[in-house]
C-alpha cells in the first residue's frame, strides 16, 4: 500500500482529499489527512462577525463532514516533517506516518506577538483586537456593541497577509455599521498600512483609495508599525511616526505554521518555497504545496487555493506517471470586496495582469462588475459562504476556469 | 553626463537589467532616493541584497534583510527611510520586491 498524506484539513487540504479519492485506486493507495482541530471555520465569514452580521455558529462546521469516508482523518498536532526520510511525526501517540506523496496545506495564521507591546502591553482584547481569528472577531463584536465612538485605527502590520482585501472590507463595513447606529459623526476611521496606497496593485489601489476618501476614511500610507504603547494608546512606526487610537484593530504579521519552522522547511515567515507555476516543492519532488502555506507571490485566499487545485492534482498525477509537471498556475485570484450598504466590488487578477474593470465571469454580461460597486457583487459575496460549504470544499466545478481570462476586461 | 542616464530603467526607476549595476550607479540611485552618502552599513545591506537575489532570483523582503544581513529593523529604517525593502532593491539594481500581493 502506498500513502498519500495531506497536512492540514482547511480549505486547500479538504479540496485535495475530495479530488484525490476519485483519482487514486483504493487497492493501491491509502489517503490520510491530519489536522489539529475538529472545527472547520469559514474564515471569510470572520469579517462579518464584529458587525453582528454573522455569529460564530454561522461560520463553523465539523471538518469530518467534509472529508470523504474513504479518507483516514487524524486529529493531532503535526510535530515535524522529515522530508529526507519521507515521514511525518504526529503529537498524538507519537505516531509516525511514512508517505509516498505529501501535500502541505497548513495555511498561515496571525502572530500579534511579533509587534512589540501588542499582546504584552496590557491592551490586548481590551481596546486592541484582531478579526482574523474567531475569538478575536467575537471579542470585537462585544466591544463594538457598547462603544460610544472615538478614533478607530485599523493597522496592517506587515505584508503578505491572507486575503489582502479584508482590511479594506473591514473599513467599509465599519463606515456602514457606525452610520446605521447613528454614531458615524462620533467615529474617526484611520487606515494605517505599510503599503504605498490603499491596495497592492496600482489600478485597484487608486479606485479603492478614492472610495476611502469618499467614505471619510483617512489613509496613512507607508506606515510600518514598530511598537504599540498600550498605556498611552499610541502606535509608532519604525521611522517614529505616531498615531493615537481609542480602538486599535490589528491585522498582525501572518506566518506559516509552526511545523514548517520546526521542520526547517520555510522562509523567514515560515512559508514553504514552491514553484509558483507547478506548485511542486523547490526541494523535494514528492512534496506539493497548496494555499496559504506556500510562498507563491499571489494573494493568500480561498479562491486562489481553488484555482490551484486543478493544477496541483494534474501535476501530482503526471508525476506519478513519470511525466514532468506543467507550469499551468498563473497566480489567478478573484476577490469580492464587501463595500458596505449592501454593495460590493469584484477584482480578478494574476501574476502578470493587475485588476481591471469589466464584467465577470461572462464577458460583457457579468452578472458581476469588476472594479465597480454594485449590489450584485454584494450578493455574490454573501452567496460565497453557501458555495464554499457546498461546492468549493468538495472540489466541485465552479462556473469559471482556473486560468485567468482577459475576455470582457478593459485593459 | 551621469552614468545613470544611459541605463535602461522601468517607470518606477528600477534597473531593467540587474547586470548593468555598478557601485557608481548605486551611489547615483541612492542620491535620487535622498541618501547623500552610502556608509559601510548601507553597503553591507546592499551586498547582502545582491547576494540574496543571486541565489533566490528575487529581491529580499524586509525580514530577509533584517535576519540575513543581521541589521535590526529600526536600524534599517534609519539607513533607508520609509520603504527600506523597496529602496534597497532599487539601489541594489534589483527588481521590485514581490512581497506585496
Ligand atoms: C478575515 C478573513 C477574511 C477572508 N476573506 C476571504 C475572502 O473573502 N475570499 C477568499 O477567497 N479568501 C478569504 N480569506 C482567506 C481564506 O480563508 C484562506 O486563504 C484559505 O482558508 C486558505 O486555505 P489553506 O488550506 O491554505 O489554509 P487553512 O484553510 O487556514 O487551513 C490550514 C489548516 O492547517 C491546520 N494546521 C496548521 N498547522 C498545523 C499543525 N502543526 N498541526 C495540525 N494541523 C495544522 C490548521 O488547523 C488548518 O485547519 C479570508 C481569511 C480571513 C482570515
Amino acid at each position: 500500500m502506498k500513502t498519500f498524506l495531506i497536512l492540514g484539513a482547511g480549505t486547500g487540504g479538504t479540496m485535495v482529499a475530495n479530488k484525490m479519492v476519485h483519482e487514486l485506486d483504493p487497492q493501491e493507495w491509502k489517503i490520510i489527512i491530519v489536522d489539529q482541530f475538529e472545527s472547520h471555520y469559514y474564515q471569510p465569514g470572520f469579517l462579518f462577525i464584529p458587525f453582528g452580521i454573522y455569529n460564530p455558529a454561522d461560520v463553523t462546521k465539523r471538518k469530518r463532514d467534509f472529508i470523504p469516508p474513504q479518507v483516514e482523518f487524524v486529529i493531532s498536532d503535526i510535530e515535524v516533517i522529515e522530508p529526507d526520510q519521507n515521514r511525518v511525526r504526529l503529537a498524538k501517540e507519537n505516531r509516525v506516518i511514512n508517505y509516498d506523496y505529501l501535500v502541505i496545506s497548513t495555511g498561515c495564521k496571525i502572530h500579534p506577538e511579533e509587534t512589540e507591546g501588542m499582546v504584552d502591553g496590557g491592551g490586548w482584547r481590551e481596546n486592541i483586537f484582531d478579526f482574523y481569528t474567531i475569538e478575536g472577531a467575537a471579542a470585537l463584536n462585544r466591544f463594538l456593541k457598547f462603544w460610544k465612538g472615538g478614533r478607530l485605527v485599523l493597522n496592517v502590520a506587515e505584508m503578505p497577509i491572507k486575503c489582502p482585501v479584508a482590511p479594506l472590507e473591514f473599513l467599509f463595513l465599519a463606515d456602514w455599521y457606525f452610520t446605521q447606529r447613528g454614531i458615524r459623526d462620533k467615529v474617526e476611521i484611520v487606515y494605517a498600512t505599510p503599503l504605498p496606497g490603499a491596495f497592492t496593485k496600482p489600478r485597484a489601489s487608486s479606485i479603492l483609495g478614492d472610495m476611502l476618501e469618499r467614505k471619510g476614511i483617512n489613509l496613512v500610507a507607508d506606515f510600518n508599525i514598530g511598537s504599540v504603547d498600550a498605556g498611552a494608546n499610541k502606535i509608532a512606526s519604525y521611522d517614529e511616526t505616531e498615531i493615537d487610537y481609542d480602538l486599535l484593530v490589528t491585522v498582525p504579521t501572518n506566518m506559516g505554521s509552526g511545523v514548517i519552522q520546526r521542520s526547517e522547511m520555510g522562509d523567514d515567515l515560515n512559508f514553504v518555497p514552491v514553484n509558483k507555476h507547478t506548485l511542486q516543492s523547490d526541494q523535494w519532488e514528492n512534496i506539493w504545496v497548496i494555499g496559504d502555506a506556500g510562498n507563491a507571490p499571489t494573494s493568500k485566499a480561498g479562491s486562489v487555493a481553488h484555482f490551484m487545485l486543478d493544477v496541483i492534482i494534474e501535476n501530482i498525477l503526471r508525476h506519478m506517471e513519470g511525466l514532468n509537471p506543467l507550469p499551468k498556475f498563473d497566480g489567478h485570484a478573484n476577490c469580492y470586496i464587501e463595500s458596505g450598504f449592501e454593495k460590493g466590488i469584484l477584482i480578478d487578477f494574476n501574476y502578470d495582469v493587475e485588476p481591471l474593470p469589466g464584467k465577470f465571469p461572462l464577458p460583457g454580461l457579468g452578472p458581476f462588475s469588476l472594479l465597480q460597486e454594485t449590489a450584485a457583487n454584494h450578493w455574490g459575496k454573501m452567496a460565497f459562504r453557501w458555495i464554499y460549504w457546498n461546492i468549493l470544499l468538495k472540489g466541485g466545478e465552479m462556473p469559471f476556469e482556473s486560468q485567468m481570462s482577459m475576455a470582457g476586461k478593459w485593459a | 553626463m551621469s552614468a545613470l542616464e544611459t541605463i535602461e530603467r522601468n517607470e518606477e526607476g528600477f534597473l531593467v537589467h540587474p547586470a548593468d549595476w555598478t557601485k557608481e550607479l548605486a551611489v547615483e540611485i541612492a542620491q535620487e532616493e535622498g541618501l547623500d552618502e552610502l556608509s559601510e552599513a548601507h553597503w553591507k545591506v546592499i551586498e547582502f541584497a545582491r547576494a540574496n537575489a543571486e541565489s533566490s532570483g528575487a529581491s529580499p523582503t524586509l525580514r530577509q534583510i533584517t535576519n540575513g544581513a543581521g541589521v535590526p529593523t529600526k536600524e534599517l529604517f534609519k539607513l533607508f527611510p520609509k520603504g527600506p525593502a523597496k529602496k534597497v532593491a532599487k539601489i541594489s539594481g534589483l527588481g521590485k520586491p514581490e512581497g506585496c500581493v
